[in-house]
């Protein structure tokens, strides 16, 4: 059919880009290792060192900020960036305003490893940081929501495509998070008190919690995907239609699966079931867009096995298939009965975490690099296979091992004797998991390794000897 | 009531969008979108890809 869409402009800004795509590997190899340590202080409590700033609960937020927001942020922000030109055809709105926004984004990460270090924190899951930097977030996040969207207002085609709608989504709805979850009285430069009282401070925490789960970790990576997979196929996603319905129906049921992480608690009890009712109901979006990302490789399955950044967006994909069978089943009350406060709900984490968000993001990577810097591909594709094999292997020996010991848990901190005393004490079934952190030790320590061959890979494709094309694809782009 | 109401106003959006989405007239608008991210890759040289997503 005729196609009326205009060639592309002269020139895209791609420097910042790169410089966030830079930072995530960087990121990712820091809030990884910080991951290994305290994986590694679970089974040998003794390398905190006896120091105040090394131990558990302060390298605990370190890990899951760097890895969440320094990492899997950097992703979004640099694929966002790249794909929104791409797609629409025209160069970044406001490019002064997308350099702010990697400075401001690194000066928060930076601020975050100060000061979580130190024991300053909020205490709030995955929005930890107190009110200085609070404030920092939301004036960066709305810049960048001014240059995406602002970039989407002069696009030059008349489709708004797939994954900018994902893309928009996640950034509208993370700025609407953190500035509700964030909303505190400072007491002092670095002190606040939550304005909510109680449980319903609770249930805002979830609130903010779970859709950081649905909009930074899912939408915004599924924006990752609509791109990547049909581009790294060479072939137009499965259904475009099926993924307008799977973003509207994804949207709009996420916001209220909350309330299934306070299961069992002050909540009442008909918001606990609400929570588990929409979190069931997701099932059904999660799995009609994961089947249409797998699907959109249908006859043409050999790439598969000839393309090892196919091997890594098709698997995170299965990966995310997983996680979103297993998250509604754990938000049962039944299940979660079991599985809550032990190790299973750290391996479904996990299995989402590096399953789908890192390994989306690293295949996303691969693809991009070489375009970013000019080069026909990676300076070396068997070391792109093998760290797919090391990331595969490492998720598999973390979930299951984490699956294993949640479970055991689980029925040792339930079971009771006849006359109504536990069977176990606590220690015993801390004892019992020890085996079980060797093994996610050992599984964490080999997607790191993994991250390592990456850098090294970027590094050799960077510096590499095809310096001259760089500068003829820079002036053709 | 109002349960219901609402209840009844979210699955009529719902079915709302699968009927707009898989409507016979807008099968060529998003074919075209579907095409987006091929449109711009004049550097790439995946000639035969090309020939497949034009198609």
């Amino acid at each position: 059919m005729a196609t009326t869409i205009p060639a592309s402009p002269a020139k895209y800004h791609d420097k910042v880009v790169r410089q966030f795509t830079l930072m995530t590997v960087v990121w990712g190899i820091v809030g990884m290792t910080v991951g290994v340590l305290i994986a590694a202080q679970l089974m040998w409590p003794a390398l905190n060192f006896d120091t105040p700033w090394l131990t558990y609960s302060r390298l605990r937020p370190l890990h899951t900020n760097a890895v969440i927001f320094a990492f899997g942020g950097s992703a979004l922000i640099a694929t966002s960036y790249w794909i929104v030109q791409r797609t629409c055809h025209t160069p970044l709105f406001a490019p002064k305003l997308a350099a702010f926004t990697f400075w401001g984004w690194q000066t928060v990460i930076v601020a975050a490893a100060i000061t979580l270090p130190l024991g300053i924190t909020q205490s709030k899951e995955y929005a930890e940081l107190e009110w200085p930097i609070a404030l920092l977030i939301a004036v960066v996040w709305v810049a960048y929501a001014i240059v995406f969207f602002g970039t989407i207002a002069i696009r030059r085609v008349k489709h708004i495509y797939v994954a900018n709608w994902f893309y928009g989504a996640f950034i509208i709805a993370v700025a609407m998070l953190h500035i509700v979850n964030n909303a505190a009285i400072p007491v002092s430069m670095w002190k606040s008190y939550s304005v909510y009282p109680g449980v319903v401070d609770a249930m805002v925490q979830w609130w903010y919690g779970h859709n950081a789960v649905g909009f930074f970790l899912t939408a915004g990576f599924l924006g990752m995907m609509y791109y990547f997979v049909p581009k790294q196929a060479g072939r137009p996603v499965f259904s475009y239609r099926l993924s307008i319905v799977h973003f509207w129906a994804l949207i709009s049921i996420y916001m209220w699966a909350g309330p299934h992480h306070l299961h069992y608690t002050a909540l009442p009890d008909w918001v606990q079931s609400l929570g588990m009712a929409f979190s069931l109901i997701l099932f059904a979006p999660s799995w009609g867009g994961m089947i249409n990302g797998i699907m959109t490789l249908s006859g043409a399955w050999h790439k598969l096995r000839e393309d090892p950044i196919l091997k890594f967006l098709i698997v995170s994909l299965s990966f995310y298939g997983m996680s979103t069978f297993e998250g509604p089943m754990m938000s049962i009350k039944t299940v979660n009965a079991l599985s809550h406060y032990t190790d299973w709900t750290i391996g479904h984490v996990h299995s989402g975490a590096l399953g789908w968000v890192a390994m989306i993001s690293i295949g996303s990577l691969y693809a991009l690099i070489p375009k970013l810097w000019g080069r026909s591909e990676m300076y070396s594709v068997p070391a792109i296979n093998l760290h797919f094999w090391l990331s595969t292997i490492g998720v598999v020996l973390y979930a299951a091992s984490m699956w294993v010991a949640g479970i055991m848990q689980g029925l040792m901190w339930r079971a009771v004797e006849d006359d109504g005393t536990l069977t176990y004490s606590f220690m015993e079934a801390l004892n019992a998991t020890y085996p079980y952190y060797a093994v996610r030790l050992l599984g964490g320590a080999l997607f790191l390794s993994g991250m390592f061959i990456m850098a090294w890979n970027v590094w050799k494709t960077i510096a590499g000897q095809q310096a001259a094309q760089f500068t003829v694809a820079e002036a053709r782009a | 009531m109002l349960q219901g109401i609402v209840t009844l106003l979210a699955m009529i959006a719902f079915l709302g969008v699968c009927v707009w989405a898989y409507s016979r007239h807008k099968k060529a608008d998003f074919e075209e979108a579907a095409r987006l991210p091929f449109n711009d890759e004049e550097e790439d040289g995946h000639e035969a890809h090309r020939k497949e997503n034009r198609s």
